[in-house]
């Protein structure tokens, strides 16, 4: 089966450039026809993905494979790492400083909204090694 | 209802997208939070907002909003202006604070959207 992989580096603490790895991937998933609704679900998750690795990991590797059904899509990062990971999937829970609240986020929503947006998700993490999300949406 | 009657009813600046002055708007929603607008997914096509980052504009468009209404008076900056005019975003501002601009624009038949609550 053919697949299409994609590879970005996110910058840490670049809140501006945030969200253009998704944004690639959302124009790509768009060039291939598919339903706007999916893609939204994707664009999100992976958006997401993006600012937490620029507010908690100084940055990391965005990994995407489109294969005929579905995406994949992986979030390696070598930051902090996460001690409690339910804490962390709770709705409302976050660790982000005001400075990041100012911008707009850290609502505690960014790996609840990812987990929801996904039909696939799973998330490891090792304190002061890292954490890598995977996640896959189904077209 | 098209973006220019919601310009005019917030006695709004069009500070870009001049061009999608006549885009159809159907539902709306409005939040300083980002990830808050990114929880509820479903097709809103006006975002008003106080928060006055390029975040916002990359918010609006992965939710595919095609209208960014800044309360408060905020003024975009020049890199938000770019990433929507690149997005084919339009981008508004407003002197209203959110719940008089949410007010007059729900009070015109702007509502939330397809499942409202």
């Amino acid at each position: 089966m053919n697949s299409l992989h994609l590879e970005f580096d996110v910058a840490g603490n670049n809140f501006v450039s945030a969200g253009s790895a998704s944004n690639e991937v959302k124009s790509t998933l768009k060039k291939l026809g598919t339903d706007p609704a999916v893609i939204r679900r994707v664009a999100v998750a992976m958006y997401e993905g993006e600012i937490n690795m620029v507010i908690h990991a100084g940055g990391g590797r965005a990994l995407v494979d489109i294969f005929e059904d579905r995406i994949k899509i992986v979030l390696a990062d070598k930051g902090p790492g996460i001690a409690d990971i339910e804490l962390a999937m709770q709705e409302g829970y976050s660790t982000a400083p005001d400075a990041i609240r100012e911008q707009g986020f850290g609502a505690g929503m960014g790996l609840p909204n990812m987990k929801r947006y996904s039909d696939e998700f799973d998330i490891q993490s090792k304190v002061n090694e890292g954490t890598t999300v995977t996640l896959s949406v189904y077209f | 209802m098209k973006i220019r009657e919601i310009v005019e009813i917030l006695d709004a600046k069009v500070c870009c997208g001049e061009d999608l002055l006549d885009l159809d708007i159907r539902s709306a929603c409005a939040s300083d939070m980002m990830s808050d607008v990114l929880a509820f997914l479903k097709d809103q096509a006006l975002l008003l907002s106080g928060l006055c980052n390029p975040q916002v504009v990359r918010t609006a468009d992965m939710m595919d909003i095609r209208c960014i209404a800044l309360v408060r008076g905020k003024t975009p900056t020049p890199d938000m202006m770019e990433l929507a005019k690149e997005r084919g975003i339009a981008i508004l501002s407003s002197r209203m604070r959110m719940y008089n601009a949410c007010g007059r624009l729900y009070e015109a038949g702007l509502k939330a959207g397809d499942h409202d609550v």
